[in-house]
């Protein structure tokens, strides 16, 4: 047997095969709902999605816009990029904060991190999914991610309330997708369904994709909670906990997965660059999530957030 | 020959190990076995020993035997949600992926029960391979066979045996012989193109991923992992015939005009001379538009666009075929269908399909046999299909397919069944070669046909062609707001048609039933007008039917006028009875009430919908 892998001529390698058929996917929802948004969450996953959809509408731009559900704590180097992927692209853009939740002083120190994540992420998706009415939600999610997606649809249902019944989703054959709803349902898709996060970065390296300086390793102020590196990212930090301002220190960290800035955390690293983050990540193989705390719950939470319309 | 050593290669080179990774092959094959043959023991292994596992799953997969040794339970690693986990079994497809320095690897992993042909059938839709686990203690049962005949049925073109749990008839050469020549005998008869058989332990690795020598000594084939990561899949694609459903249009200004789609499969090549299928018009591509720049020629599966040298009538939904290889073209078809649902089919009533990127309504003419499941011998005096059969089943369309046979294209030769009521997907459907195929040859059927195209119509009517369906109680003021709605339309400059059950000048019974009605309603609105149809329609399904595909334009007004207020108005007699049955619609886009709002407001309601939907319009813009 060959020891290398040989690609026929007219084979697609398996990164454009994977690529064909998410933007394939695109296309197709694009195509069919009245009103579809991408939501956009600037991780690499994002990264990776947006730049199919700008492929499947090329030379045009992508027909829906780009929706973000802003928590407030994101990390401020994600806000500068955000800004500078939107005015690159010329999507159309849209962010969206839930304001009770800022009039109810929610926040991930004193409301702990579920009533947060709970009420700005969650709560703020589902207000803004009503909001804008919109029928299909791109997601970035993959099913390598974690154990109970490798069941997840391409098309993921949801009823009027934008519940998730596993009872209620249909068989997926070929590539030809079921998507018919009535008024009121909407679908979530999952383009990225069949990418591992091997792939992903692959991707970012072969097509040259930008993605938040903070996946790699530089010196930044950090503290340690009990073993997890949280990032000292602006002056609320201390503000809510002074007490922990003996406690910084310089590391040399970097991320692999981004979310509110106090719920994420960083490992120590030299990665400078994607090979090196890509080495890196062959080393060690955790599992991606690890470092949220926000999976810290018990076994199954995804499946439980899922049903109650996070991702 | 060595295998390289990919981890080594991560230390000391990684661009190299980036390099090989970006040129690794797809292969996704689907694994099945009846419980307990082992199928997540073998996938966990292979998980464990390719590292497609993470560390925290191997934790929960670890525990410590009776005699204190730590053991992995392999089986563990591939647990699902968590109902099944607490029901101890696997009830749905479940994806797994996994990389050897050769190739990367997608896996279904579909439960084997018979209860789960849907699942296998939907694991095996886009599989290469096709691994199925016998335990050799156990022989060839029913259930193995019927599980190769579903993935040679879906047209999964390489099969692997693996005989399982050697370690327990001590590595037997017999009786691995034994088990092999009585499944040849069957798998002979099926559509494969390789049949491959390969003696394993899935719990002692034996033959998975290294061969072992000491225990089966006799044999020298590949072992599991080599056969996934040699077994030739090239020519898997259908790469002859040029198959290209589009799915939207992508016109960014008035220079550029490309067609967005998926090749299904085939090659083109720039300078190609094409057709339009079902128009029949042809034209040359002049450009195979991507990201990366215009490409000489695009292949399957590749997701591109194309622009032609002419301005033809394209849409979502139309088919690109070289002109000189055409598909079939018919409203007949016989197909293989795997019935999904819980409700069985009905014989009598109408479904929608999706085909390629189109929806089609079709009836179901009869269903021809269904496979009986524990014979696998054919039941000619079945009905219907129930969940999880399998059965030929003979459909008319509304409007004609452009297709292949499932065997020579599983793009083009496949559909999807929806029941329109419930918009559930309740069967998978692979079409047979047709009886007659000289007949079905494009354009033969489709015969002299209007030289006005809708683009043409709609840009000097203003509109589009469609239908408003009024539902309502007998004397809930339908055919009052049919005309109340057609002088409207009249004033603001757009033009409708009523169809009317009460007009006297119809008394001839054109439009008695409501399927003359539809029909007819259709014929108008593709010659560009808005029918205005008030007919009786008490029952949803006839509503449904009526609708036709949901390509076309079709609106239900639900005339919500209360019962006792139709009651007193009518002067016919048809509440003497009492209260005649009406099954109320589901999800109208309209819905007026006539007892509390006069006809001309409840006219200018339905107007506005036109609008929103794009049927009629004062600038042209895009029919949502
Ligand atoms: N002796 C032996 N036992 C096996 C082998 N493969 C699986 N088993 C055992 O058979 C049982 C069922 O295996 P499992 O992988 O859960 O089967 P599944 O239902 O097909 O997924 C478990 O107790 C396994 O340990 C094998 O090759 N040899």
């Amino acid at each position: 047997m060959t020891d290398k892998p040989l690609l026929s001529p007219r084979t697609l390698t398996h990164l454009r095969a994977l690529e064909a058929e998410s933007i394939h996917i695109i296309r197709e929802v694009a195509a069919e709902f009245d009103n579809p948004v991408m939501l956009y969450s600037i991780g690499k996953d994002s990264s990776v999605m947006a730049r199919l959809a700008l492929k499947a509408f090329a030379p045009g731009k992508p027909p829906f816009p780009f929706q973000h559900v802003d928590t407030t704590w994101k990390f401020q180097d994600m806000y500068r990029f955000r800004d500078e992927f939107v005015a690159e692209t010329g999507v159309e853009y849209r962010t969206h904060i839930n304001q009770e939740g800022v009039a109810a002083g929610i926040n991930p120190f004193d409301s702990g991190s579920q009533t947060h994540t709970n009420v700005m992420k969650t709560q703020g998706l589902l207000q803004v999914l009503n909001k804008y009415k919109y029928d299909a939600a791109f997601g970035g999610a993959r099913r390598e991610e974690e154990k109970s997606r490798a069941k997840e649809r391409i098309y993921s249902f949801r009823d009027r309330y934008h519940q998730w019944d596993p009872k209620n989703q249909r068989p997926e054959l070929w590539n030809t997708y079921n998507g018919r709803i009535r008024q009121g349902e909407s679908i979530r898709v999952f383009p990225l369904s069949n990418w591992t996060e091997l792939d992903i970065w692959l991707y970012v390296y072969l097509e040259s994709i930008p993605v938040v300086p903070l996946y790699f390793a530089a010196e930044r102020p950090v503290v340690d909670m009990n073993g997890t590196l949280i990032l000292v990212d602006d002056d609320r930090m201390l503000k809510h906990r002074p007490d922990l301002d003996e406690r910084v220190q310089q590391r040399v960290v970097r991320f692999r997965t981004l979310g509110c800035y106090p719920l994420s955390g960083a490992v120590e690293s030299s990665a400078t660059t994607v090979p090196e983050i890509i080495q890196e990540m062959m080393l060690a193989r955790n599992s991606e999530r690890e470092g949220r705390l926000i999976d810290y719950d018990e076994d199954g939470s995804m499946e439980q957030k899922k049903r109650e319309g996070y991702f | 020959m060595e295998r390289i050593d990919e981890n080594a290669l991560i230390e000391t080179d990684i661009l190299g190990f980036i390099e090989r990774n970006q040129n690794k092959e797809l292969l996704r094959f689907v694994t099945v076995g009846s419980v307990d043959d082992g199928k997540s023991t073998l996938i966990g292994r292979l998980l464990h020993d390719t590292k497609g596992v993470y560390e925290d799953q191997l934790k929960d997969a670890t525990r410590t035997t009776d005699t204190g040794e730590t053991a992995i339970d392999f089986a563990r690693i591939t647990d699902g949600l968590r109902a099944e986990r607490e029901q101890g079994i696997t009830i749905d497809v479940a994806y797994r992926y996994f990389h050897t320095p050769i190739r990367k690897f997608i896996i279904a992993d579909t439960p084997g029960h018979i209860q789960y042909t849907r699942n296998m059938a939907t694991g095996a839709s886009t599989a290469n391979v096709a691994l199925i686990l016998i335990d050799a203690r156990l022989g060839v049962l029913q259930q193995s066979r019927r599980h190769a005949m579903i993935g040679s049925l879906l047209g999964i073109p390489h099969l692997l045996v693996c005989v399982n749990k050697m370690d327990l008839v001590d590595y037997d050469k017999d009786i691995f012989d034994t088990i092999c020549a009585d499944f040849k005998g069957f798998s002979d008869t099926l559509d494969f193109k390789s049949v491959d058989f390969l003696p394993i332990s899935a719990l002692m690795g034996v033959n998975i991923v290294e061969r072992n020598p000491a225990r089966t000594p006799w044999y020298d084939g590949p072992t599991v992992l080599e056969f996934l990561e040699t077994v030739p899949i090239a020519d898997d694609i259908n790469l002859r015939d040029f198959r290209y459903p589009v799915q939207t249009v992508i016109r960014p200004n008035l220079d550029y005009r490309g067609f967005a789609g998926q090749v299904a499969s085939g090659v083109v090549t720039k300078g190609d001379r094409v057709k339009v299928l079902p128009s029949g018009k042809t034209s040359t591509v002049t450009h195979i538009d991507m990201w990366e720049g215009d490409q000489d020629e695009a292949f399957a599966p590749q997701s591109v666009t194309l622009r032609l040298a002419d301005e033809i009538d394209i849409s979502r939904g139309d088919l690109l075929v070289h002109e000189d290889d055409a598909p079939y073209v018919g409203r007949h078809v016989d197909a293989t269908v795997v019935w999904m649902d819980e409700t069985p089919l009905d014989p009598g009533r109408s479904y929608l399909i999706k085909h390629t990127t189109r929806y089609v309504r079709v009836n179901v003419d009869e269903v021809a046999w269904r496979l009986d499941l524990d014979t696998l011998e054919q039941d000619d005096s079945a009905e219907t299909l129930k969940l999880n059969d399998i059965g030929v089943v003979r459909f008319t369309a509304h409007r004609p397919l452009v297709f292949d046979p499932y065997r020579a294209n599983r793009s083009t030769g496949a559909f999807v069944i929806i029941d329109s009521m419930t918009n559930t997907t309740v069967g998978a459907a692979m079409i047979r070669e047709p009886d007659d195929p000289a007949a079905l040859k494009a354009g033969v059927e489709l015969g002299a046909e209007s030289q006005v195209s809708p683009t043409e119509r709609a840009s000097r009517l203003k509109q589009h062609g469609g239908v408003v369906w009024l539902t309502g109680r007998p004397a809930s003021g339908r055919s009052s707001l049919a005309y109340a709605l057609e002088r409207r339309l009249w004033d603001k400059g757009w033009s409708g048609a009523v169809l009317d059950a009460d007009d006297p000048r119809y008394a001839d019974g054109v439009c008695a039933g409501t399927s003359v009605a539809a029909a007819v309603a259709h014929r108008m609105a593709d010659a560009g007008l808005v029918a205005i149809v008030a007919v009786d329609s008490p029952h949803a399904r006839q509503r449904e039917s009526a609708a036709h595909a949901p390509g076309d334009a079709f609106l239900e007004v639900f005339v919500d006028t209360a019962a006792d207020v139709c009651a007193a108005r009518d002067n016919r007699g048809r509440y003497s009875n009492g209260t005649p049955e009406f099954e109320r619609p589901v999800d109208p886009a309209v819905t007026v009430d006539l007892g509390s709002t006069d006809l001309e407001t409840a006219a200018d309601t339905v107007v506005a919908a036109l609008t929103r939907a794009g049927l009629v319009f004062d600038k042209p813009g895009p029919r949502r």
